[in-house]
């Protein structure tokens, strides 16, 4: 790895303060990603932040309306929560599916999501959840958080404090896993809202996280297969484009069957 | 930094890109914590931190200041532990390289499993490669270790 000179932030104003007075620095969340990254020499910063000290940002908690789960909460932490697994079970379900138990005892959700991996997990479950990505600064739409391959709205120097997930009556997460690197070849995060408004988001499949429309309208026409059809389908060495569309169609139908059984 | 390894506290001189793996074998000489793959991926790396099992080669050092290390040098008290002597009997190895990381994975999977069923071993053990036993008498090997654990706290 380059030389860099590492900073422990106590609060996000210092954070931004030293990124702000330095050229060419990142934020260090549970650097799982950052980490490889900077290995392989893709990235090469001279100064890393490191936001995991900061106090309060790793909390869980329940409001009325929303879940709220600090920006630098491991997902081991998210997986076996409580709090998670009463009010969004699908979102526990998801955590407990990112990569292997040392990857899940180190990554951030905050992480996950500013990365924004087009095959994370994370992104999927924000973007069904109607979540609200709140940093420094301001709350962010997931709606309007993802905006593509690895980009987020997110402004160089912003830090994402938490985020609020809407509570839904049902959530089900469904993924086929790499088997290598434990990312999502396909994954398919349903989320049923009153009034009959689902959400359903996928990842692993297109260039970035993406709600799917014709299968929202599929869940509550049951019988039909949706179609998913787009000009930025992902297709690499782990499997071609026609694998992970049919693989979002199976998935799509193992978690809708799972929602409607129960 | 300071730093607890095994027990003992250290006040080190780290380099601010030095991981982990590299100040446990490099500075404090404990070589049974291997560097398999250096990309997150095999496991042989893993050492507890706080309790928890993560891959040193994939922590810098800095963000493990004042934590607390364990390495597969601190299990064994006056004998071995009963992981790894159930990793010995039921020769849950090969050439030995993945083992130091199977030994700390499964000592943390019983920590929160203390008798778990093969699905949670295969999900416990599952950052953790074997490349040459295939992983038959490492999961007889944990089974083991859970039984040996649980009776010698009856």
């Amino acid at each position: 790895m380059n030389n860099f000179q590492f900073h422990t932030a106590l609060n996000t104003s210092s954070a931004k303060e030293v990124f702000s007075s330095n050229e060419n620095a990142k934020f260090l969340s549970g650097g799982m990603t950052l980490l490889p990254s900077m290995k392989h020499g893709l990235i090469q910063p001279e100064h890393l932040i490191d936001l995991c000290k900061i106090p309060n940002l790793n909390q869980i908690r329940d409001s009325q309306e929303y879940l709220i789960i600090g920006a630098t909460t491991k997902h081991d932490t998210v997986a076996n929560s409580d709090i998670v697994k009463s009010s969004i079970p699908g979102l526990a379900m998801l955590a407990s599916l990112i990569g292997d138990p040392q990857v899940r005892a180190r990554g951030t959700i905050g992480g996950s999501l500013a990365n924004n991996d087009p095959a994370a997990d994370y992104p999927s479950g924000a973007l069904a959840l109607k979540a609200q990505i709140v940093t420094d600064r301001r709350e962010i739409s997931a709606d309007d958080f993802f905006t593509g391959f690895y980009s987020t709205a997110l402004e160089e120097d912003e830090i994402i404090t938490e985020i609020k997930f809407a509570k839904p009556v049902k959530s089900v997460y469904e993924k086929c896993k790499q088997s290598a690197s434990g990312y999502a070849l396909a994954g398919v995060f349903i989320a049923v809202y009153p009034n009959n408004e689902i959400r359903v988001a996928v990842t692993g499949v297109g260039a970035g996280v993406f709600r799917w429309k014709e299968a929202e309208v599929a869940f509550l026409a049951s019988g039909t297969k949706p179609v998913l059809d787009r000009d930025d389908l992902i297709s690499d060495l782990h499997a071609p484009s026609a694998y992970r569309v049919n693989m979002a169609q199976v998935l799509f139908n193992k978690a809708a069957s799972k929602i409607k059984n129960n | 930094m300071q730093i607890k390894v095994n027990g003992q506290s250290h006040d080190l001189a780290v380099q601010d890109n030095a991981l982990l793996i590299e100040v446990i074998r490099d500075q404090l000489q404990l070589t049974g914590t291997h560097n398999g793959c250096d990309t997150t991926q095999c496991g042989c790396c893993t050492v507890l931190m706080n309790e928890t099992a993560v891959k040193s080669c994939t922590i810098l050092a800095k963000q493990a200041e004042g934590a607390s290390i364990q390495t597969i040098e601190g299990l064994a008290k006056d004998q071995l532990h009963p992981v790894q002597q159930a990793f010995s009997e039921e020769h849950g190895l090969q050439c030995g390289y993945c083992t130091p990381g199977m030994i700390m994975s499964t000592v943390y999977l019983l920590q929160r499993h203390p008798d778990p069923t093969d699905e949670q071993i295969k999900e416990g053990l599952a950052g953790n490669i074997c490349r040459c036993t295939g992983y038959v008498n490492i999961i007889k090997a944990v089974k083991s270790a859970a039984k040996k654990i649980q009776d010698a706290t009856i």
